[in-house]
């Protein structure tokens, strides 16, 4: 589903981030991105969405060419993908059940499927009752729920999560976690950075480990030693 | 095919609704940076506004100052009276001339006698030589439009100093004053065209001001576009709820600059009319729609413009 091929990302022609990755991550897959900060798992993340472009190589999305996709069709890629941040990046002016509803409204849906959708996806995250919670009324744990229910809205084909524990204590963390492993048993592709060596090895998923810009390990139920 | 048109219109009409919505909410969500920018535009408004009265004054006041120069042509005291209105009639064909006005031989010893009539040495005189020594004339006013020139005066003064009023006409006044009128001309040209620039510079860097306020805030939200972008939002429903917040800048800031102007009018139009030829209220009233609708249109337009440029570089993403 996802095809990395020969992807380099070379910075102000010097520093290189990627360096001739080739990946493949099928469908309904959870892959973890390990690797310490700096690696490259962050780069390779927004190749994924657009928000980069390779300097070499391709990036596939099923039948996609991502690199070619004009920034006209950009916010369609975006609403096949869900995406969640270690800052949660949630709209600060509006409240949690408007966060959540924006990744729909964009679609122009209707407002009576809206609401209904919403108060369905915060059920799922546990937080119903803080709809009307604004982003500054809500705790670390809490706001990334909302940035996942977020990212859940519209039934993206892929969740993409970059340190979304990075920010959260370690029960807050679990939490997260297993949300993310619901989703994916719900028939969603799920790929995670990160560099918390527990939640990997925990996980008991595919490893693909990155270093200094490159692959260095990948393999199934692996785990993360460094 | 017609469903399908539906359906699309009905999505456009339901993202406008909600892009209106949302700048509404916006705007009030965010109460005191739109206040500042209000406030920063109501300032804008307020000093194009003033420019244009200090404008509308100082033409008022050169305009007056034109009327009151005249071309004399004074005659032989033995001229007749229908000699004298056969020239009248010949410079009011000329489309240089705007009016003429006779002043009799009588009418001329009244005037004088009215103007020095705190000196009775010149009265005495007048009195001991019996005969009006004055002489009738014609004050005529010329066509000098709105740029204010000297050519005007020039051709009347040439016309009369023709061969065939050479009997009639004593003299041509204009030759004495040429060097006042030109003087006068000049300056009213100076301080026309200065006033332009001066109304566009001011005009201009008021608007940056307000441009730059509008940026900030902007700037503020530079997180929350990306963050958008990347939910999925098209460029347009991004843009669409800031540029209606622009919009409701300009449309808050041009009533609160209406009202202010209304109350100072009404505090110092009096004052000003005592020591101006000039009614402000009168004007103010008499134009008061389309005074109000150019703050609208400048808030409206300076809002919407401010925002869409202002956030054009954070939909790069």
């Amino acid at each position: 589903m996802i095809r990395f091929k020969d992807v380099s990302k070379i910075y102000n022609h010097r520093s290189i981030a990627l360096e001739d990755i080739n990946l493949r991550i099928k469908s309904k897959e959870f892959v973890c991105l390990a690797g310490p900060s700096g690696a490259g798992k962050t780069t390779l993340l927004r190749l994924l969405i657009a928000e980069e472009c390779p300097t070499k190589g391709e990036v596939w999305l099923g039948k996609l060419n991502i690199n070619k996709l004009r920034s006209k069709h950009m916010p369609y890629l975006r609403r096949r993908i869900g995406m969640i941040f270690q800052d949660f990046k949630l709209l600060s002016n509006k409240n949690a059940y408007e966060n959540i509803a924006f990744a729909m409204e964009v679609w122009g849906v209707d407002d009576k499927e809206i609401k209904k959708d919403v108060f369905q996806v915060l059920e799922l995250v546990g937080l119903q009752d803080k709809a009307d919670h604004f982003p500054y009324q809500l705790s670390g744990g809490e706001k990334q729920r909302i940035a996942i229910a977020r990212a859940l809205i519209h039934r993206p084909e892929i969740i993409i999560a970059d340190e979304p524990t990075g920010n959260l204590d370690s029960v807050n963390t679990w939490e997260i976690i297993n949300l993310l492993n619901k989703i994916n048993e719900l028939g969603t592709t799920v790929v995670l950075a990160t560099h918390d060596r527990d939640v990997i090895n925990n996980l008991k998923k595919r490893v693909i480990v990155i270093e200094k810009g490159k692959v260095v390990s990948d393999e199934e139920g692996g785990k993360y030693i460094n | 095919m017609r469903k399908e048109e539906n359906i699309l219109i009905k999505k456009m009409y339901k993202s406008l609704t909600r892009v209106i919505k949302s700048g509404w909410v916006n705007f009030y969500r965010n109460k005191w940076l739109s206040l500042t920018s209000v406030l920063i535009m109501v300032l804008t408004l307020l000093s194009i506004n003033s420019l244009l009265f200090v404008n509308l004054v100082s033409n008022k006041i050169l305009s007056e100052l034109q009327n009151k120069i005249d071309i004399s042509v004074y005659f032989k005291s033995d001229s007749s009276e229908t000699d004298i209105f056969k020239v009248r009639d010949d410079l009011i064909a000329l489309s240089e001339v705007k009016n003429v006005e006779y002043i009799s031989k009588d009418q001329a010893l009244e005037n004088f006698k009215e103007r020095h009539k705190d000196n009775p040495v010149l009265t005495e005189s007048l009195d001991e030589l019996g005969d009006n020594p004055l002489t009738a004339s014609l004050n005529i006013k010329a066509n000098t439009a709105d740029n204010f020139e000297t050519k005007a005066f020039e051709s009347i003064a040439a016309f009369l100093e023709q061969d065939s009023y050479k009997l009639l006409v004593e003299k041509v006044n204009y030759n004495q004053n040429k060097e006042a009128i030109n003087k006068l001309s000049l300056i009213s040209q100076v301080a026309k065209r200065a006033g332009l620039i001066l109304t566009i510079v001011l005009a201009v860097i008021a608007s940056l001001v307000a441009f730059n306020t509008i940026r900030l805030t902007m700037y503020s939200w530079r997180d929350e576009i990306t963050v958008m972008r990347l939910v999925g939002a098209t460029n347009w429903y991004i843009r669409g709820p800031f540029l209606v917040e622009g919009i409701l800048y300009g449309v808050f800031a041009a009533l609160v600059a209406v009202i202010v102007l209304t109350i100072l009018l009404l505090l110092f139009s009096s004052k000003i009319s005592a020591i101006m030829p000039i009614d402000l209220s009168a004007y103010f009233k008499a134009h008061f729609l389309s005074i109000l609708s150019i703050q609208f249109l400048i808030g409206v337009i300076l809002g919407g413009f401010s925002s869409f440029f202002a956030i054009r570089r954070y939909l790069k993403v």
